[in-house]
C-alpha cells in the first residue's frame, strides 16, 4: 500500500494565484547581522521577563528571556555580543507594547560568523538515503519522553507555521486526553511563501526525525503529513525519505488540493479527518495535534543538535527581481534583509511580514523577524478604494467558518460591537478570504480585527 | 541610528491583510449583467420596434444622469459602476411597448432618486429600484401602464390586447401554439418580458458565470409552477406568462435587496413565488411578480436576521455553561 493518500475532488475554499516564485531557489544563509532586536514575546501566551540587562555580554544561544507562566516560550540570543538595550516595541499583531532585547555583536565576526552545524548541508545537497546517520532513530529511542519535552521547552520552540503556540505545551496534553492523530502541516496554502516547501526538499530528513520525536512524545496511532498537491516534488522527496528511514508503517503522506485556506488548522483537520474543532476549542479536544513541518525540524535540531530556536527559514519574495529562501537569525531586522534585495523604486509598496493573505504590513526598517514569520513579501500595491457593500454575499460563500463577514463591516462602522458576537465574530480564523473576494474592496479583515480587539478589551 | 534609505522615493503603505485582491470588482459584475441584459433588450426591439429602443435609451440615460446629479448634490463620490444603468434598463424592460417617453423618464428618475439614492445609494436601498419605479408608474398611470400590444401588429395599426394573465384575455389558437408564443415571445406584454427563451438564456449565462444564485430563479419559478398545479391552474402558462421569468432571473436575484445566505435566498424565492400566485389568483391586478418581489424585499433584513448559518463546529450552549453538540 502506498504511503501517499491522494485526496481529490471538490473542496471548499478559494483558488488563489500561487505566485510561488521562489520555489526553485535553495535555502541560502543570510549573513549574520551585527545587530538584532529580539522581542520577548514571540509566541502565544505570556511575555517573557528579560534575564539580561544593558551592557551584559551574551553568547549565541544564551537564554535571555523566560517566564514562570505555563503558556510561554523561552527566548534565546540569536547572535553573540553585548546587550545594547532593552527596548519597548509595538507588537504588530495585537498592537500591544512589548519588551525586546537589542544585541550588538562586539566585534563583527568573532562569534557571530560561525554558522551552526545544522545549516551546513553535506556536499551542499539535500540529504538522501545514502548519508542518513543510521543511529539517529536509535538515539531518539533512548531518550525518555520527559527529557524530550524538557529539551523542547528549554529550546523555546513554538509552532513555526505562524500561530506560534509553545510546542512543549501543545505536546503535553492534559491527563486523560488521548491524541490519536498527529498531523504535520506542510500545506503552505498562502501564495508566494515557499519556506516550508524548501524545508521539505532540503531538510526532509531532519523533519521526519523531528516528527518521530513528536510521535515518541504523543504516541499517536496515525501520523499524517499533509502537503498540497502543488508541491509534488516535496511529496516524492518525503515519500522516499520515509522509505529510507523505515517509517512506512506509521507515517502517511496526504496530498491535498491546493485551495486556500487548506493549511489553517481547523480546515485541515476537517479535510483530513472530518472532525470539527469548535470555536474556543483546541485540536486536542478532537484527539488531534497539528504541528508545522518547520516545528518538527526545530524539534530535531533541539533534541539531536542541542540548538535552541534562534533561526528559521523565511521566503523573501514579491515584486522583486530574485525571490529567495533564507536562513535568518531570529531578531534580524527588516533593513538588513532588504539590503541584499533590489527593491523597486518609485513605487507604492507594502512590506509584509508573513504571507499576502494574513501577514501584517510594516513601515519600520528596524522591525525584527520573529519566530512566527515565514515570509517577507515586498508588494507593489495600488491604494485601495472602499466602495459600498452590494451584499453580493461572496464573502458568505467563501467563509471557511460559515460566517457572514459583511455584517461585521457595518456593525463595526456603527460601533455596534456587541452585535458582532451575535454573528459569531469569535469564530473567525482571520484567513482573509472574504476581503480577497470582495468586489467592493471592503477591508473586511480590518473591520473584523478591530471588532475583535474592541470586544476583547471590553470583556 | 542612521535611517537606512532602502526604499527610494516610493511610498510605504500600511494596511490590514489580505494584501492581494481578486480584482473582480463591482463595476465588472455590473457591466457583465448589463451585457447579458442586452439579450432581452435586443428582443424588445425585435418584437416591439424602435419605440422600445427609445424607451430603453431614455430610461437608462435618465437613471445614470439622476444618479450622477444626486451624488454630486450630496457631495459624494460618484462611481460609474453600471448599477444605475442596470436599474434603468431593467425598468424599461418591464414597461408597456407604447408608453410615452416622459413617463419613462419620470419612472426612471423615481427609481434612482427615491428608491435608491434617498436610502443612501448603492447597497443601502431596501427595494429593488427598477421594480419600485415600475410600481410607482403602475399606481400613477394605471391606464397607460396596462395598454398592451401584440408584437406582430406593431408595424401596421396597433392592435391592443389584454395581457395573457388578465381575465379578459382570449387566445385564438391551440394550447400548443399559445405555449410556443409565450416561449418565443410573440405575445402581448412588457417590452422585455415576453420571450421566455431569451430571458432564460440570459439567466443561465449569469448562473453559469456564478453572478447570480441559481436557487432564487429555480425556487421562485418552481414554487409558482407547483402552486399552479395545486390550484388546478395551467402551470406551463403560469410560469411563461407575464413577468415571472424576467423577475425571477433578473429582479429577485438583485444582490442588494435579496438575502445573503443560500437558505435565506431559498426562503425569499419561495415567499416571492407564493405571493405571485396569490396576487395572480385573487388580486385585482393581472400581474403579481413586481409586488411579490417588492414585498419580499421588505422581508430581506428579517430573513437575514433569522436565517443565519451556524458557524463551523457550532456548539449549542445550554444552561449552566455546559456545552452540547
Amino acid at each position: 500500500m502506498s504511503i501517499v493518500i491522494r485526496k481529490k475532488g471538490f473542496t471548499a475554499g478559494i483558488k488563489l494565484n500561487e505566485n510561488k516564485k521562489s520555489a526553485a531557489s535553495p535555502i541560502q544563509l543570510l549573513k549574520t547581522p551585527e545587530r538584532v532586536i529580539i522581542p520577548l514575546q514571540q509566541h502565544t501566551g505570556a511575555e517573557c521577563e528579560p534575564l539580561v540587562k544593558r551592557g551584559d555580554s551574551v553568547f549565541e544561544g544564551q537564554l535571555i528571556g523566560d517566564s514562570n507562566k505555563l503558556i510561554s516560550a523561552r527566548i534565546h540570543a540569536s547572535i553573540g555580543g553585548v546587550v545594547s538595550g532593552i527596548l519597548k516595541i509595538v507588537n504588530p499583531v495585537n498592537s500591544a507594547i512589548i519588551s525586546a532585547v537589542e544585541i550588538t555583536s562586539q566585534k563583527a565576526g568573532k562569534e557571530g560568523e560561525q554558522p551552526y552545524s545544522g545549516l551546513q548541508k553535506q556536499d551542499g545537497k539535500p540529504y538522501n538515503a545514502g548519508i542518513i546517520p543510521e543511529n539517529v532513530v536509535d538515539l531518539i529511542d533512548k531518550i525518555p519522553r520527559e527529557k524530550l519535552l524538557e529539551t523542547i521547552k528549554n529550546s523555546g520552540i513554538v509552532g513555526l507555521g505562524g500561530a506560534t503556540f509553545p510546542a512543549h505545551v501543545k505536546l503535553n496534553p492534559p491527563a486523560g486526553i488521548k491524541i490519536d492523530t498527529l498531523i504535520i502541516n506542510g500545506c503552505e496554502c498562502e501564495p508566494y511563501i515557499t519556506s516550508d516547501h524548501r524545508l521539505m526538499l532540503e531538510y526532509g530528513f531532519e523533519m521526519l526525525c523531528g516528527i518521530y520525536i513528536i510521535s515518541r512524545i504523543l504516541e499517536p496511532q496515525n501520523i499524517l503529513i499533509a502537503i498540497e498537491d502543488n508541491k509534488e516534488d516535496a511529496i516524492i522527496n518525503i515519500e522516499n525519505l520515509i522509505g529510507a528511514l523505515g517509517f512506512e508503517n506509521t507515517f502517511k503522506i496526504v496530498s491535498l488540493p491546493s485551495r486556500y485556506p487548506m493549511g489553517a488548522e481547523k480546515t485541515l483537520i476537517y479535510n483530513l479527518l472530518k472532525r470539527k474543532v469548535s470555536t474556543g476549542a483546541l485540536p486536542l479536544d478532537v484527539g488531534v495535534v497539528v504541528n508545522n513541518v518547520g516545528t518538527a525540524k526545530a524539534i530535531f535540531d533541539a533534541v539531536i543538535k542541542n540548538r535552541p530556536l534562534i533561526e528559521r527559514i523565511i521566503t523573501v519574495t514579491g515584486d522583486i527581481e530574485r525571490p529567495v529562501n533564507l536562513f535568518v537569525r531570529i531578531g534580524t531586522l527588516l533593513g538588513d534583509i532588504l539590503e541584499s534585495i533590489k527593491v523597486p523604486d518609485n513605487k507604492t509598496l507594502k512590506l509584509i511580514f508573513g504571507g499576502p493573505m494574513t501577514g501584517f504590513s510594516v513601515s519600520n526598517m528596524d522591525f525584527p523577524v520573529t519566530k512566527g514569520v515565514n515570509c517577507i513579501l515586498i508588494k507593489e500595491v495600488k491604494k485601495p478604494l472602499e466602495n459600498n457593500c452590494i451584499r453580493c454575499s461572496r464573502c458568505v460563500a467563501v467563509c471557511p467558518m460559515n460566517l457572514m463577514p459583511l455584517v461585521y463591516a457595518s456593525y463595526v462602522k456603527n460601533n455596534k460591537y456587541e452585535d458582532c458576537r451575535e454573528y459569531y465574530i469569535d469564530s473567525c480564523i482571520e484567513c482573509g478570504s472574504c476581503a480577497y473576494v470582495c468586489p467592493a474592496s471592503i477591508p473586511l479583515m480590518g473591520y473584523i480585527k478591530t471588532g475583535k480587539s474592541v470586544l476583547a478589551r471590553k470583556s | 541610528m542612521e535611517e537606512k534609505k532602502l526604499i527610494k522615493s516610493g511610498e510605504i503603505l500600511i494596511s490590514h491583510p489580505p494584501h492581494i485582491w481578486k480584482g473582480f470588482s463591482t463595476p465588472k459584475i455590473m457591466y457583465i449583467v448589463l451585457a447579458v441584459l442586452l439579450l432581452p433588450a435586443g428582443a424588445a426591439v425585435y418584437f416591439f420596434g424602435l419605440h422600445a429602443l427609445w424607451v430603453m435609451i431614455s430610461s437608462t440615460a435618465t437613471a445614470v444622469f439622476i444618479e450622477y446629479a444626486i451624488r454630486k448634490l450630496r457631495k459624494k463620490r460618484f462611481v460609474m459602476d453600471g448599477s444605475a444603468a442596470i436599474t434603468g434598463l431593467l425598468l424599461a424592460l418591464t414597461l408597456p411597448p407604447r408608453i410615452p417617453i416622459w413617463m419613462v423618464i419620470l419612472g426612471s428618475a423615481f427609481s434612482i432618486a427615491i428608491a435608491k439614492e434617498a436610502f443612501g445609494g448603492l447597497g443601502y436601498n431596501i427595494f429593488n429600484p427598477a421594480l419600485a419605479g415600475r410600481a410607482f408608474l403602475a399606481i400613477c398611470f394605471p391606464v397607460q401602464m396596462t395598454q398592451w400590444y401584440i408584437p406582430k401588429e406593431f408595424a401596421t395599426d396597433a392592435m391592443t390586447s389584454a395581457t395573457p394573465l388578465s381575465e379578459a384575455y382570449v387566445y385564438v389558437g391551440t394550447r400548443t401554439a399559445l405555449y410556443k408564443d409565450l416561449f418565443f415571445g410573440n405575445i402581448a406584454g412588457s417590452i422585455g418580458e415576453t420571450s421566455a427563451l431569451i430571458i432564460i438564456t440570459g439567466g443561465l449565462i449569469l448562473i453559469f458565470l456564478r453572478l447570480i444564485d441559481w436557487r432564487i430563479p429555480v425556487i421562485y419559478i418552481g414554487t409558482v409552477a407547483a402552486g399552479a398545479l395545486v390550484f388546478g391552474q395551467d402551470a406551463v402558462f403560469q410560469i411563461f406568462a407575464g413577468g415571472l421569468m424576467l423577475g425571477a432571473f433578473f429582479m429577485a436575484t438583485d444582490y442588494v435587496t435579496s438575502p445573503v445566505t443560500p437558505l435565506g435566498r431559498s426562503v425569499f424565492a419561495f415567499g416571492a413565488g407564493v405571493i405571485t400566485l396569490l396576487v395572480r389568483s385573487f388580486g385585482a391586478m393581472p400581474e403579481g411578480v413586481c409586488f411579490a418581489i417588492l414585498i419580499m424585499n421588505a422581508f430581506t433584513p428579517l430573513i437575514d436576521k433569522y436565517v443565519r448559518p451556524k458557524p463551523f463546529g457550532y456548539l449549542r450552549k445550554i444552561a449552566k455553561g455546559r456545552v452540547k453538540n
